[in-house]
């Protein structure tokens, strides 16, 4: 496991080793932002709460979280490292887990530097704290899922922009089942039960019920099986791609 | 001078590899004792790196056995990936890392406590020349920096087997003259298998030579056994020609060879 932490701290640091990380981090506040002030009227509303925030945030995550999965593994193969990693005495496991958790790391930094709203929505009335902070908690669980489903989808490609058009079809079609007028858009002779399905299986039904305050643990462990099962499908990815 | 041949350190047997409907390699013996430094030859898709990246633990085999003295690559990858030092194909390498975090991290990988790690940077710059480069990204790099960086990564651990695809590519004669120099040394202790497409690079520092052509081994001995196939008539690049006779008409020397 120590393995783990030393891959982790690598690409951690990778992520801060250009510019980049500053201008994806200012991008996502300024949206954030706009999202939650603009367009989620947040003054208008009257109300002191993260609600125009956390409603928003997939949205945002569906063209953001893409620009941080898309490098994780497609730029490894292109550069050739993947190699170089393979070879050292580090189970495939190791390197998937080790990356992983740190774009989750860097997914947790942008969602910590949105902070100042709550401290805003607090300065300026009296928010319910517990409801945030499960909202929060919601948004980090969905970018882990997100992530983990886009490491593997990086895995397939040597070409991030590749990697980043699959990671935002595949979440697309992960949020879009969620939402409520989802169920008018599918042909009418679907059984009932397919179409609850589906709409189980969207990310956003299981982030939607960590924003009212209350955890379930239904809903935690939604997102951590879709990590889990995620990342074992993008270290079988790996071997059956490694050798293109 | 004849001596009890020493166990060998790397031991693959009937190595194979398919992707999909083309076969890559098609049953090649590798065995490299310490000591032996193989210039490991053939055409480009002959197979030579499909080759070390099965012995490296890269490619699983579709056929075929591989130990690295005597831990088993396919049943126990760890053990056996601690034995080897690689430097792969072209010198991979992050390129915003600087050549201290880049060998920093291969140190942690490599399980060196703090100042052990230190110890070992600090030789390596001065065994492969990087002082000036130390704390330069390496995408800044000339092609022979990053190649002794590839270098300086392979053998960190001091290995005991060194799997080198094609380390002198991109160096300039006075690098190349210190490279060979280094294998050479190394070469006494360890059992190294360095590609090249050199054929001077083999006469100057191989023990061994094995040449492999569609995926079969070819040729397998001495770089003298190796010179000796030329008729005596060539006088000038006579490797060269034994190279050109054996790789391209097939199927009548691959049998003699044999």
């Amino acid at each position: 496991m120590s393995s783990v932490r030393t891959i982790f701290k690598r690409e951690f640091a990778g992520y801060f080793a250009t510019p980049l990380a500053a201008v994806y981090l200012v991008i996502f506040l300024a949206l954030t932002g706009i999202f939650t002030f603009n367009m989620g009227a947040l003054y208008e509303s009257g109300q002191a709460s993260l609600r125009p925030f956390f409603g928003y945030l997939p949205q945002l995550f569906l063209f953001l979280v893409p620009a941080i999965a898309m490098r994780i593994w497609a730029e490894e193969r292109r550069l050739g490292t993947v190699e170089l990693l393979m070879t050292l005495p580090v189970s495939v496991g190791e390197m998937v887990i080790g990356k992983f958790l740190a774009a989750w790391a860097f997914a947790g930094v942008a969602l910590l530097l949105t902070t100042p709203l709550w401290l805003t929505v607090s300065y300026l009335g009296d928010p319910d704290h517990g409801v945030i902070l499960t909202g929060y908690f919601g948004s980090l669980l969905m970018a882990g899922a997100f992530l983990a489903v886009g490491s593997c989808l990086s895995a397939l490609t040597k070409n991030q922009v590749i990697a980043f058009v699959l990671c935002l079809i595949a979440f697309f079609a992960l949020l879009l089942s969620g939402y409520p007028g989802f169920s008018e858009l599918v042909p009418g002779w679907l059984p009932k039960v397919v179409v609850d399905a589906l709409a189980y299986l969207s990310f956003l039904t299981h982030y939607e019920a960590l924003q009212k305050g209350v955890i379930d643990l239904r809903d935690v462990f939604f997102f951590a099986s879709v990590i889990v099962a995620a990342l074992f499908i993008n270290t079988l990815v790996l071997d059956w791609k490694k050798a293109d | 001078m004849e001596e009890p041949p020493l166990d060998p350190y790397i031991d693959a047997h009937g190595l194979r590899k398919e992707f999909g409907s083309i076969l890559a390699v098609d049953g090649v013996d590798l065995v490299v004792r310490p000591g032996e430094v193989l210039g490991f030859l053939g055409p480009n898709g002959a197979g030579k790196s499909t080759t070390m990246k099965m012995v490296t633990g890269f490619l699983e085999p579709t056929a075929g056995t591989i130990r690295i003295l005597g831990a088993d690559m396919l049943a126990d990858p760890r053990q056996a990936k601690r034995h080897i030092g690689y430097l792969p194909e072209g010198a991979p390498a992050w390129p915003d890392m600087t050549v201290a975090e880049f060998l920093a991290f291969i140190a942690e990988v490599r399980g060196f406590d703090r100042p052990a790690a230190a110890r070992r940077t600090e030789e390596l710059v001065e065994l492969v020349h990087l002082g000036g480069v130390f704390h330069q990204t390496i995408e800044t790099l000339s092609k022979g920096f990053k190649r002794r960086v590839g270098l300086a990564q392979a053998i960190y651990h001091d290995p005991p087997v060194l799997v080198l695809d094609e380390p002198t590519d991109g160096l300039d004669p006075n690098q190349k003259h210190e490279v060979r120099e280094l294998i050479r040394r190394m070469g006494e202790k360890k059992a190294i298998v360095l590609s090249t497409h050199i054929l001077e690079e083999v006469e100057a520092v191989c023990t061994r030579a094995v040449i492999i052509n569609r995926g079969r081994t070819v040729f397998d001995g001495s770089p003298d056994e190796l010179d000796a196939q030329a008729p005596t008539e060539v006088e000038r690049n006579r490797l060269d020609w034994v190279f050109r006779h054996i790789t391209t008409s097939d199927t009548a020397v691959a049998g003699d060879a044999a």
